[in-house]
């Protein structure tokens, strides 16, 4: 469990975050959503340490990640799994080579290990016959696919997806959500989605944080979202062609 | 100014850390070897061979008193490759094909998240990827300083004998002659300080570029204008401190 409790944060003049107080839960798929300046991105960059927050603490099952030095991050570090909107992966490395990376680094595996580990997160994430690629030979869906086996590598307790579904066509990104879903349960890990994606809120969205200029503005879950008397909510909500007819 | 200075301290000290794991920090040296040193092979011969051959042409149409002896020819080419083009040039060269690359490399991983993700993985970026750069760096470059006065001054030599300006005994005679074992320590220092410059300068401005595509293209051309105007100040320092 993920507990956020009362982060603000400015840059300058301009307040980003004003006394965002949430329990991201273990288990299940928790996303933030609001609009393109609401701060999503800035509340998730501090959840995983890019970003220090002026106030207020995040602790990762009670302990107290954003008030920790760089030095005794570490450890919490390595139990993250962080997926970029870009997919963040090394372009000099091959696809297998992006997956075992974390597991280079922090475990003393042997190659055979390592390499059957690979083979099973790719398998995982319906990818084979790929390690040998370079990033730059996928498509855009695969790479997500790729950044997603190496996120789960090294069986991480914390997975953070940065608008996952950017980029990529209506199938493929239904795809990437039954994934992430599908991981969570699993591995029964704390899972944190910042996404302004309607159709990932209506699939996935077990417990939905709607932040709306810097403050937290709604809580609920995808059965509740639709019925939601927020004017803000329902402003965001029913802002593409597709929700409103499913509102008529 | 001092804003860029403490930044590039900071970082310094995060790079000189112990590297994470033992093995990936030697693979990334590997890697480094190459990318930094054997692929500078090529451009460090030619621009060498051909520097070589016009300082010992020039100095051999210099010379019009009878007075001063043709072996002057091989004594100055030898002098001019120890003593400024191998260490001074080269790395000014260096500066433009190695700081580029290591700038650019280390800009696109950041603007495209990559060191991000080494950040959040408990990786510590700058050791990983400066460190490995630096230490190349510092190893490989006096192997290509050492063959650039080599090939420079057999370049010399080749030019003389080809249009018989000077004979090769005089040549030879020159070369061997009034040699001070000390000229190379010289050469050598300068050559080590000078690739921590040009990898440390650039490593810092590739990595702490701020926005996009255009971004990279400005730290990368920052790191040869940096690189370079540092190169030639330490180069006179060292110059003062060493030789005088």
């Amino acid at each position: 469990m993920i507990e956020v409790k009362e982060v603000s944060k400015a840059f300058g003049d301009k307040v980003v975050l004003q006394s965002v107080s949430a329990v991201f839960e273990k288990g299940k798929t928790n996303l933030i959503i609001g609009q393109s300046g609401s701060g999503k991105t800035v509340l998730m960059k501090s959840c995983i340490g890019l970003i220090e927050p002026d106030e207020g603490v995040i602790r990762f099952d009670n302990r107290p990640f954003s008030r920790l030095s760089e030095k005794n991050k570490v450890d919490i570090r390595k139990e993250m799994g962080v997926l970029f909107q870009g997919g963040a992966l090394f372009d000099s490395f091959t696809v297998e080579q992006n997956v075992m990376f974390p597991l280079n680094m922090f475990t003393n595996q042997t190659l055979e290990e390592k390499l059957d580990r690979v083979n099973f997160c790719l398998k995982r994430v319906n990818l084979e016959n790929v390690n040998k690629l370079f990033p730059s030979e996928i498509s855009g869906g695969m790479m997500k696919r790729v950044a997603i086996a190496r996120a789960i590598s090294n069986s991480p307790q914390y997975l953070f997806c940065d608008e996952p579904n950017s980029g990529l066509d209506p199938k493929t990104a239904e795809v990437i959500d039954a994934l992430i879903s599908e991981i969570t349960e699993e591995y029964n890990i704390t899972t944190v989605i910042n996404t302004h994606d309607m159709n990932s809120v209506l699939q996935i969205g077990q417990h939905i944080n709607f932040l709306y200029k810097g403050k937290l503005w709604w809580q609920g879950d995808k059965e509740t979202i639709l019925r939601a008397e927020n004017p803000e909510l329902r402003d965001f909500v029913f802002s593409t062609e597709l929700t409103r007819r499913i509102k008529l | 100014m001092l804003k860029m200075l403490g930044e590039y301290l900071i970082l310094m000290f995060e790079t000189f850390k112990r590297p994470d794991k033992g093995p990936v920090f030697r693979r990334q040296l590997m890697v480094e070897f190459v990318g930094l040193g054997v692929d500078s092979f090529g451009i460090v011969v030619i621009i060498s061979v051909f520097t070589g051959a016009i300082v010992a042409i020039q100095t051999a149409y210099n010379i019009d008193s009878p007075l001063i002896p043709l072996t002057m020819v091989g004594f100055t080419t030898r002098q001019m490759m120890i003593l400024e083009f191998s260490p001074t040039i080269i790395s000014l060269i260096l500066a433009g094909k190695v700081g580029s690359r290591i700038a650019s490399e280390i800009g696109t991983m950041r603007v495209t998240e990559q060191i991000d993700a080494l950040r959040v993985m408990g990786v510590n970026p700058a050791n990983y990827l400066i460190l490995p750069k630096i230490t190349a760096s510092m190893l490989f470059n006096p192997v290509l300083i050492i063959m650039s006065m080599v090939v420079g001054i057999w370049g010399g030599w080749f030019a003389c004998v080809v249009t018989g300006l000077v004979t090769s005994t005089d040549f030879v005679s020159g070369l061997r002659g009034w040699f001070e074992p000390f000229t190379v320590t010289y050469a050598m220092i300068k050559t080590v300080v000078f690739a921590f410059i040009i990898s440390s300068v650039s490593g810092y401005l590739g990595y702490n570029i701020k926005g996009g595509s255009v971004e990279v293209g400005r730290a990368s051309t920052k790191a040869v204008v940096y690189s370079s105007i540092l190169i030639i100040f330490f180069d006179l320092i060292l110059t003062q401190l060493l030789l005088i």
